[in-house]
């Protein structure tokens, strides 16, 4: 670590001979450090008028004038009456400027004082509150969107933006081409594998594809995808908003009349909600090229048979109640990312803080709401 | 007398002079576009330089330049004799405690108090006590003119002009010998900007700083600046107020003698 303290011999010095407290060298920020320990282990309690004698001071600045003025000052307070305080004429200036701002030291702030079991209670309840007040604003952000969306479709050549809609399909879905069809074919690959390595016992290791079929294309696909573009682009979301609040840039929209829900929101969420079924549809062939790959190298499956089994194991509405899932993960990641966006403060920390929330809820949502569509598909029978 | 230039060396005049900064030959660009060609430039112990030119002048640029932010692309800039603008890792960093910068907005860190932010520099740099960082975070505020409750507030908490005050307690925080200010002025009230040139005025003579300022603003020019330096067609020629005034250079015609000059200047 860099320092500019002076490590070497001492540069200042600091004698209390009799009645006088001599004080001589460089008396800067270098030293200070080293001079608050000396003058803090002062002992004058002896001495009843004193003089400082500061006139052979090489060189003082704000740091080690405040020393002085410091040391002067708490000397009067306990009682001692100072004669003279004696400094080189130029430093002069500065100890006067000094001395008129009577500078009153804060003492750093300290967190609430309670027992460890009191504040964890404590946190525990602010959490919670803090909780609900959040899913209470976001359900009438919801609401908001909504009311816009249904506006938005009854005059539809009014109020869409096609140019931003495109510019967010092609941010959110052909850019995240690459990653998630990489992920897929090794989610695919993953899967395959497991699922070969346990039926095998059985001598069942073709059902491999069907676990791989009706896995990939009901749950893993569309999960994955969603989880995926929560963290790319749900968080760009946040970010990019955050930052336009942070300068200003909401508010200018606003002022000019623009509607940032019709103009900041809708395109992100429509781009999205377009953008998010194509992936998964492509995220599932992928992940069954993965498999298809891990069955013919590890269980000499060629892919004519491959494709056999395949057809026997799942059907069109396998791959429909994974798809179907998809545009409800697209508006909950949307509407998170956007939300968050839009709560910014105006500061650097507040836009981090933002995106690491909208990820976490988008992430937290797409898993519930996929439980809940599994529990409704299972009650329907389908 | 008659303005010039300076192509040559350090004349005998300047040598007597202590140099805080020497910019010799000074070539920055972006891309294929050049905004400095070949400048010089000296800065003395003790004076206050008001840097002034064009909206993309190359203002900014030389400050950047000065303070490492931007490499320079040919010349040598040297700080307190020594040689800056490509010197990298710890020795820049020795001869950045030895300057303080303010920047436009004050670059206060955000997620910190006014007292912390000052604290940033002497928690890295020193090892005093946590006491008497909070009497020279206070020492600071006060010295900056800034309410003693400053001290606990965010920096979103501050107005414009307070965050200049703030950033001009944290640039003051090592006890610095040379300071930048990057437009001080700009944003403020005509009041609080008079009361911020006085600030630094009084400043720079109690703490005997250099001053590199630089300022759109003809007030603060002729209220504190013992020298100016104009970026004018990628040169800089440097003189004194009333110097500039018999110029015959376009632009510098415009800046001193236009309306606002006239008023700035009149007393």
């Amino acid at each position: 670590m860099v320092s500019i303290e002076n490590t070497a011999e001492p540069a200042a010095w600091l004698k209390l001979e009799r009645n006088v407290l001599r004080a001589g060298g460089r008396w800067t920020i270098a030293e200070s450090a080293r001079l608050d320990q000396q003058l803090q282990g002062l002992d004058v309690a002896k001495a009843q008028a004193l003089t400082i004698d500061g006139s052979r001071i090489e060189k003082l600045d704000s740091t080690g004038a405040w020393l002085l003025l410091r040391t002067a000052r708490s000397l009067e307070a306990a009682g001692h009456r100072i004669s003279s305080l004696e400094i080189p004429e130029r430093y002069r200036p500065l100890i006067q400027t000094l001395d008129r701002d009577q500078p009153e030291p804060e003492r750093t702030r300290r967190g609430p004082r309670m027992s460890s079991g009191v504040y964890r209670l404590y946190r525990i309840g602010k959490a919670t509150m803090e909780a609900s007040r959040q899913a209470w604003r976001m359900l009438g952000y919801l609401g908001r969107v909504t009311v816009e969306t249904g506006e938005m479709i009854a005059a539809p050549r009014k109020n869409l933006r096609l140019a931003a809609l495109a510019s967010q399909v092609e941010e959110t879905g052909i850019s995240a081409l690459p990653i998630v069809g990489l992920l897929a074919f090794l989610i695919g690959v993953v899967l395959a594998y497991q699922g070969a390595d346990q039926l095998k016992r059985f001598g069942a290791e073709i059902f491999t594809i069907n676990l791989l079929g009706v896995g990939v294309l009901r749950e893993i696909g569309g999960l994955i995808t969603a989880i995926i573009v929560a963290g790319r682009s749900g968080s760009a979301f946040t970010a990019h908003l955050g930052t336009m609040r942070v300068n200003q840039e909401i508010d200018a929209m606003q002022t000019m009349g623009l509607d940032t829900v019709d103009t900041l929101v809708l395109p992100r969420i429509i781009g999205l909600v377009i953008s998010l079924p194509l992936l998964t549809f492509y995220a599932d062939i992928m992940a069954l090229i993965g498999g298809a790959a891990m069955c013919y190298f590890d269980l000499g499956i060629n892919i004519p048979a491959f494709m056999r089994q395949l057809t026997e194991a799942v059907n069109v509405s396998t791959l429909m109640v994974g798809l179907i899932k998809a545009p409800v993960f697209a508006f909950v990641i949307s509407l998170v990312g956007c939300y968050e966006g839009f709560q910014v403060e105006r500061n650097a920390a507040s836009v981090g803080l933002l995106t690491t929330r909208a990820v976490v809820e988008s992430v937290f949502l797409v898993i519930v709401l996929d439980a809940a569509f599994s529990v409704m598909f299972s009650v329907l029978g389908i | 007398m008659a303005l010039q230039t300076r192509k040559e060396g350090p004349g005998e005049d300047e040598a007597r002079k202590d140099v805080i900064i020497r910019i010799r030959g000074l070539v920055t660009g972006f891309g294929r576009k050049i905004i400095h060609d070949h400048v010089d430039l000296d800065v003395y112990r003790g004076e206050v330089l008001g840097v002034v030119g064009a909206s993309g002048a190359g203002k900014s640029v030389l400050l950047r330049t000065l303070i490492g932010l931007n490499k320079p692309r040919e010349g040598a800039i040297e700080i307190f004799g020594k040689r800056t603008g490509y010197a990298e890792g710890s020795r820049m960093r020795a001869l950045e405690v030895r300057w303080g910068i303010l920047f436009q907005e004050g670059a206060l860190f955000s997620n910190q108090t006014v007292a912390e932010n000052i604290q940033v520099p002497l928690r890295e740099y020193t090892s005093m006590s946590q006491e008497l960082m909070d009497e020279l975070a206070a020492v600071k505020i006060a010295m900056v003119g800034l309410p003693p409750d400053a001290a606990g507030k965010y920096p979103a908490e501050l107005s414009g002009g307070m965050k200049k005050r703030a950033g001009l307690a944290r640039a003051l925080a090592l006890d610095p010998e040379l300071l930048f200010l990057d437009e001080p002025t700009s944003g403020l009230d005509p009041i609080s900007a008079n009361q911020f040139d006085q600030l630094i005025g009084e400043l720079q003579a109690s703490l005997g700083l250099t001053v590199f300022m630089v300022t759109h603003d003809l007030d603060s020019l002729s209220a504190i600046c013992d020298r100016v330096a104009v970026l004018v067609d990628k040169t800089i020629k440097t003189g004194t107020i009333a110097e500039f005034r018999n110029d015959t250079t376009p632009w510098i015609q415009d800046y001193f003698s236009g309306p606002r000059g006239h008023a700035a200047l009149a007393g």
